[in-house]
């Protein structure tokens, strides 16, 4: 776990964080009582489907929301400073200094009018107001080599969409860490490239992780991608968080039948290829009307109810009995462990 | 470049002959007589023939345009009567009406228009882009809620009304300002630009509003891409989120829209010039339109015909140069 590993306090630390937005239908309940950290070296992977908040968290953490719109309570502690209530420019002056973050689709993630060198100079100038143009130059093209982009001085003069799309990533990946954050925030990064690209990105993710010394969380709803480069992975379900482990904890032994659900549906190479896939049935809540109790139990296959607690009782995140493993569901422990050995584990990736 | 230089000249080209050949059939298709309308009260067919012989419309229809354009390209000799007059290159012909040359009377209207238009759009754009970039920029709030609501009633107002209404305030009831009347730039631009304004005021509320409500939305639509999420996520102030990542893709369009808008404006203001007393090309085709005219109609209708194809190449050579997506080719 991570605080075992790592000798010094997590970079960033969430407590109890809520995000509500009012909106003319009502009030979204976006995240409700996330608690997390991440060390830096270490990778923190926020699993779930559209909806559940993970992307919300993030953009949190980036003090990227309207304030005007936006009520947000708990704590946000990047290095030591809480960024919940920080005036503006002082959370203007950490974006892209200490945490940076890399999104989705880098095509339209960057500026189609400016030439990348010019973007990437651009975020370095902005936090490196003394430097000279020609240092910047110097920093952007040595990024932009650093993250595998090939003749960095011709690509430096080129627009996005010169660029293919694992390239573009690459330069977006290059434009996040110019200025050597301590955090990197990365919203699905591979999930507009093809599967080839998506492995040498998360291996470049990877590598650059050990050489700078950052922490990464990497939100993503693909167990692919988490299994691969997260040491730690939060499982979120409408705005709250279902699982929380290690990722062999979540990938072996995972005790929430939500991520059950995601481990199953997800097809395996070695099983028989003419099953059919096996879906979470229903759809993600509204956040505005979140199901009473636990907010997953309409689509829960195990679900207690009548007499039993799962639309009564919010369940609380628990320990289970391995350190570091809590999980959020009114189901006694020893009964999930045996669903899970008798029921889930054959099905899918989930083996 | 030169050779997308080259094809849209070829088109542009095209494009005027065009309509050279359209308003020229337009013109005799309609049944009229010019003979009949300048023929004093006591008119016979001796007469008609007598006038329709001097304006040269007794020759075959076919002879006459090939005439015209040879004069366009050539210049030609023109009889009048028993004197023959030499019309040197680009030659548009003799008004029926005046006997004066096409060219001067052109000459005379052409800086009128340019001198409204030129204006007008300079205030329009200013004042409608920078309308519609501060309510995106304020979106919800008070100063945005005015900002639409001046714009819809711009929007919502032909401008003869406005015209009309900027006359009878500022000239005929508060006594601010003389009817006003032009004076070239180069005989006095203080004059020039005081009897300039209300048609500009009046040409710029109407365009502004428009211009107001679509780069309000081109840049609402800008704000709320990625990239701009990208800009403010590396730590960019606002002010140069707003108005130098912003700004700079929600322009573009409205770059295309001003360039359009100018040519069409470009070929005269017809309703603005006619209410305000400025003879300038609206104005000019009008008349001439009523007086079946046909060399002044002829050159009002190319002249107009050769704004919008300058200005619709020049759009596409500047998009190029905004938009570095867009190649010519």
């Amino acid at each position: 776990m991570t605080t075992q590993t790592s000798s010094a306090e997590p970079y960033l630390k969430v407590n109890d964080l809520r995000v509500r937005f009012k909106t003319e239908d009502g009030v979204v309940k976006a995240v409700d009582g996330v608690s997390f950290s991440v060390s830096r070296g270490r990778t923190l992977g926020i699993v779930g489907e559209s909806g559940s908040g993970k992307s919300v968290t993030s953009l949190t953490v980036m003090g990227l929301h309207n304030p005007g719109r936006t009520e947000i309570t708990g704590e946000i502690l990047v290095g030591g400073r809480n960024v919940v209530g920080m005036l503006d420019e002082d959370v203007r002056k950490l974006r892209g200094n200490d945490v940076a973050m890399i999104f989705q689709d880098p095509l339209s993630a960057l500026h189609p009018f400016y030439k990348i060198g010019k973007q990437i100079v651009g975020a370095y100038m902005v936090h490196h107001p003394g430097a000279s143009k020609a240092t910047a130059k110097k920093r952007a093209i040595e990024m932009l080599d650093r993250v595998g982009i090939p003749e960095p001085m011709r690509r430096f003069d080129q627009f996005p969409h010169e660029f293919s799309g694992g390239m573009r990533q690459r330069a977006m990946i290059a434009m996040a860490l110019v200025n050597d954050p301590k955090l990197l925030i990365a919203d699905e990064p591979t999930t507009a490239l093809d599967v080839t690209v998506q492995a040498q990105i998360l291996d470049l993710l990877n590598d650059l992780q050990k050489e700078f010394n950052s922490a990464i969380i990497m939100i993503t709803h693909d167990l692919g991608v988490i299994s691969q480069i997260a040491d730690e992975v939060l499982v979120m379900y409408a705005g709250r968080v279902a699982e929380h482990g290690s990722v062999e904890q979540i990938m072996r032994e995972p005790q929430h039948p939500y991520t059950w659900g995601l481990l199953e549906s997800i097809p395996s190479l070695h099983g028989d290829p003419t099953a059919d896939l096996k879906p979470i049935r229903g759809n993600p809540p509204s956040l505005i009307n979140v199901p009473s109790g636990c907010a997953f139990h309409p689509r829960c296959p195990y679900r207690m109810m009548n007499p039993g607690p799962c639309d009564v009782e919010v369940p609380q995140l628990l320990r289970v009995r391995e350190a570091g493993h809590q999980v959020s569901c009114h189901i006694p422990e020893e009964r999930r462990r045996t669903i899970y050995r008798d029921e889930v584990s054959e099905v899918g990736v989930a083996q | 470049m030169l050779r997308f230089i080259i094809k849209r000249l070829l088109v542009a080209l095209l494009t005027l002959a065009a309509v050279d050949v359209i308003t020229f059939g337009l013109f005799f298709a309609v049944p009229s007589s010019p003979a009949a309308v300048m023929c004093s009260k006591d008119c016979n067919q001796e007469k008609l023939d007598r006038v329709n012989h001097a304006l040269g419309l007794d020759k075959p229809k076919l002879t006459q345009f090939v005439e015209f354009n040879k004069g366009l390209v050539l210049g030609r000799d023109i009889v009048y009567g028993d004197k023959t007059d030499r019309c040197p290159a680009p030659c548009l012909g003799y008004s029926f009406r005046t006997s004066e040359a096409v060219t001067k009377i052109m000459a005379r209207g052409l800086p009128v228009t340019v001198s409204i238009v030129l204006g007008a759009f300079v205030l329009w754009i200013f004042f409608g882009v920078g309308l519609g970039v501060y309510s995106a920029l304020h979106r919800g709030q008070f100063g945005d809620k005015v900002s639409i609501s001046i714009a819809l009633i711009g929007a919502s107002m032909p401008v003869y009304f406005f015209a009309l209404i900027l006359l009878g305030v500022f000239v005929f009831g508060l006594g601010l300002m003389d009817y006003p009347h032009f004076v070239p730039i180069s005989v006095n631009p203080l004059q020039w630009a005081k009897g300039l304004i209300l048609p500009w005021l009046a040409l710029t509320f109407v365009q502004a509003a428009g211009y107001a409500r679509y780069s309000r939305a081109q840049m609402l639509e800008t704000l709320s891409e990625d990239y701009i999420r990208t800009a403010r996520a590396i730590g960019l102030p606002n002010r140069t989120v707003h108005l130098k990542h912003a700004l700079r893709a929600a322009i573009t369009p409205v770059i295309t829209l001003a360039g359009l808008d100018l040519g069409v404006f470009l070929g005269g203001v017809a309703i603005t010039e006619t209410i305000f007393g400025m003879h300038g090309i609206g104005w000019q085709s009008v008349n001439a339109v009523f007086d079946l005219n046909l060399p002044v109609v002829m050159a009002t209708v190319l002249i107009a015909a050769f704004f919008v194809v300058v200005s619709n190449a020049l759009v596409d050579v500047l998009y190029a140069f905004v938009d570095p997506r867009v190649r010519l080719s």
